[in-house]
């Protein structure tokens, strides 16, 4: 029941799981460089982060716009993120003193250093844009420059102090691969009858 | 239109070489440095001169530089700063990153490379080995003349038998899928994607997303250069023929054993094309043996594995954004043949390679710490490239097969990285440029 393998380690996912992580975000003794600086560790949540930075101010109607744009985007061609190997994104606006702030969580299979220039090339090229133009502080040149767009995600950036899971560090694909067990399954057994 | 008068030869074309030398120097002084490349200058051939001359040339000599060298040089600060963060920083400080860990890691790298006084490297290839004889003893008389250059170390270079076509220690056949840059004349053969823009390999052009951006300063510097990640990787060959050997009965099994490992036969006909056994036409046919993708030809690796070297270092379409991610190689094997019914003899024998591109962070340092390091690409769990990757024999390697799929574990490290560093290699002016630094403009 347990065979769940992430990052080399054998995961029990039948097993619930906690972490609590350290003040800024990763373990000091074993924290892991990536190509634009240190990993946020993988978590019984997988990987993620939270980004949460101020809107300029009377550009909230775009995050809407923005909304409906990936929901007819991702509708249209559903595997659009797919390079992305998303579980979940969140995009949340909330007001503080009468300033308008956007959060933006993700959770997913790999860490996000990995594969952040694709997704600078996705934004740029599926005609979904970013969002983020709207956020103060965010680089102009974005579109040809990864290194500073990928700087304003890290400064953004609100590690976890904990995380939990359920069914902890399984991917998204092997989520899909059980689900067409079951319906291959089913389908099996519809077929016996 | 490419400027080929002022691009460095190695970046457009290969050249009929079956022996060569890199030496590694470094510049006690600015001067001295100078003095140096002014003298070395005239030797570097541009792709226009390399191939005006093909026929009847015998000697290629191309010259790199570090961000030290530079420095040493005495290219200012400010210019300085522009070079990208990774190139700044180099190979040694981005190790644990790039998977050099262990016996890997720059501690134990050998001839300077290591060193932050490692400022240049002159790379010449040649045709056979009186003509490298002659070349080294020319240079070898001009640098005694320089006496602000010092030599760190030199690596002889030297084809692997049979001479028929490129291979490595191990036997398997290189050279088969390199990018064909828009421009360059040549034309791709099938299978290897069309001519890409020529600024994802020299700095200056328009790139994949489009015109160049936040180039190193001054523009004559940076202009037709690109930057160099080498790399010397020792082969085990010993332990590679008796890993084949525990791990497979016959020797047609050793073979698939060898191939599925690679992702072709080591004749290098691809897997895709040939599963089940061996084709030396197809390997030696240019119009066949890259025309196949993974996706749809072979989506769940029954033919090649997910984790094998070739589908790690070109995934084809199984892979976003492959064009901003491909490579040039270039290089050749060094150290003594080890014929295949001889013991290990305890000598180094391996590839000297460079990896030639605009940008190391998205290019070369993709390739190696995603492609080749990452333990779950593809979802593999806990595997890295089986020839190049970070192995520490706590790794495994899974063969898929019907009905249950073959699993390796314990796999050994087949190499390890003797040393590296990042160059910038700048266009036949900006090499002038840099040799008269120090004069009045």
């Amino acid at each position: 029941m347990s065979s769940t393998t992430s990052g080399g380690n054998q995961q029990d996912w039948t097993k619930p799981s906690a972490m609590a992580i350290p003040k800024g975000g990763v373990f000091k003794d074993k924290v892991e460089q990536g190509r634009y600086g240190p990993i946020f560790p993988k978590t019984p949540a997988c990987y993620g982060f939270s980004i949460l930075a101020k809107i300029i101010p009377g550009s909230e109607e775009r995050f809407y716009e923005y909304a409906r744009n990936v929901e007819k985007a991702v509708a249209g061609q559903p595997d659009c993120l797919a390079v992305l190997k998303l579980h979940y994104l969140r995009w949340v606006l909330f007001q503080i003193k009468g300033d308008t702030y956007f959060m933006y969580q993700g959770i997913f299979d790999t860490d996000f250093d990995k594969y952040t220039e694709d997704a600078v090339a996705l934004f740029g090229a599926t005609g979904l844009k970013t969002v983020f133009e709207n956020l103060e502080g965010f680089p102009k040149d974005w579109q040809t420059n990864a290194p500073a767009f990928i700087k304003f995600v890290r400064e953004h950036q609100c590690p976890s102090f904990l995380e939990y899971g359920e069914y902890p560090y399984v991917s998204a694909d092997e989520i899909k691969k059980a689900l067409k067990l079951k319906a291959a399954f089913s389908n099996m057994l519809d077929q016996m009858q | 239109m490419l400027e080929l008068d002022d691009i460095q030869y190695i970046l457009l074309m290969r050249v009929p070489a079956l022996t060569g030398r890199y030496e590694f120097l470094s510049f006690r002084n600015a001067t001295g440095g100078r003095a140096w490349l002014s003298g070395i200058r005239e030797k570097v051939q541009s792709a226009a001169d390399a191939r005006a001359s093909l026929e009847k040339e015998k000697r290629w000599v191309t010259v790199a530089l570090t961000w030290n060298g530079l420095r040493a040089l005495g290219v200012d600060e400010t210019s300085l700063a522009t070079f990208p963060e990774e190139f700044k920083q180099g190979m040694v400080a981005r190790a644990e990153m790039l998977g050099d860990t262990g016996p890997n890691h720059p501690d134990n790298w050998v001839g300077g490379l290591a060193s932050p006084g490692l400022h240049a490297i002159v790379i010449l290839f040649a045709g056979d080995e009186a003509e490298r004889e002659r070349c080294v003893m020319e240079h070898n008389k001009f640098i005694s003349q320089c006496k602000d250059v010092e030599v760190l170390s030199s690596l002889d270079l030297q084809a692997v038998p049979p001479f028929i076509y490129a291979h490595d220690h191990f036997g398997y056949r290189d050279r088969l899928s390199q990018p064909v840059i828009e421009g360059s004349g040549e034309v791709p053969t099938p299978g290897s994607g069309a001519p890409l823009k020529p600024g994802e390999f020299i700095l200056g052009y328009p790139d994949e997303t489009g015109p160049p951006v936040n180039l190193p300063q001054p523009e004559i510097l940076s202009r037709n250069g690109s930057y160099m990640a080498y790399r010397r990787l020792q082969e085990h060959v010993g332990m590679f023929r008796d890993f084949l050997r525990q791990n497979a009965q016959t020797v047609e099994e050793q073979e698939l054993l060898a191939a599925k490992l690679m992702g072709r036969w080591r004749s290098g006909a691809p897997l895709v094309l040939s599963p089940d056994k061996d084709d030396q036409q197809l390997a030696a046919d240019p119009q066949r043996n890259n025309a196949f993708n993974y996706k749809e030809m072979d989506p769940q690796g029954y033919a090649v594995p997910l984790g094998s070297h070739a589908r790690r270092m070109n995934p084809r379409d199984t892979a976003a954004n492959m064009n901003r991610r491909r490579l040039i190689r270039r290089g050749a094997t060094y150290g003594p043949y080890l014929p295949e019914d001889a013991a290990e003899d305890g000598a180094e024998r391996g590839i000297a390679a460079f990896v030639i591109c605009a940008s190391l962070i998205r290019q070369f340092e993709f390739a190696q710490n995603v492609w080749a390091n990452d333990r779950n690409f593809h979802e593999l769990g806990n595997e890295r490239d089986p020839i190049i990757g970070n192995q520490d024999g706590t790794l495994e390697y899974k063969i898929p097969k019907r009905p249950i799929r073959k699993k390796i574990t314990g796999l050994p490290a087949f190499t390890t990285v003797r040393g590296g560093a990042y160059f910038f290699l700048p266009g036949i002016k900006a090499l002038h440029y840099l040799a008269t630094l120090g004069d009045v403009r």
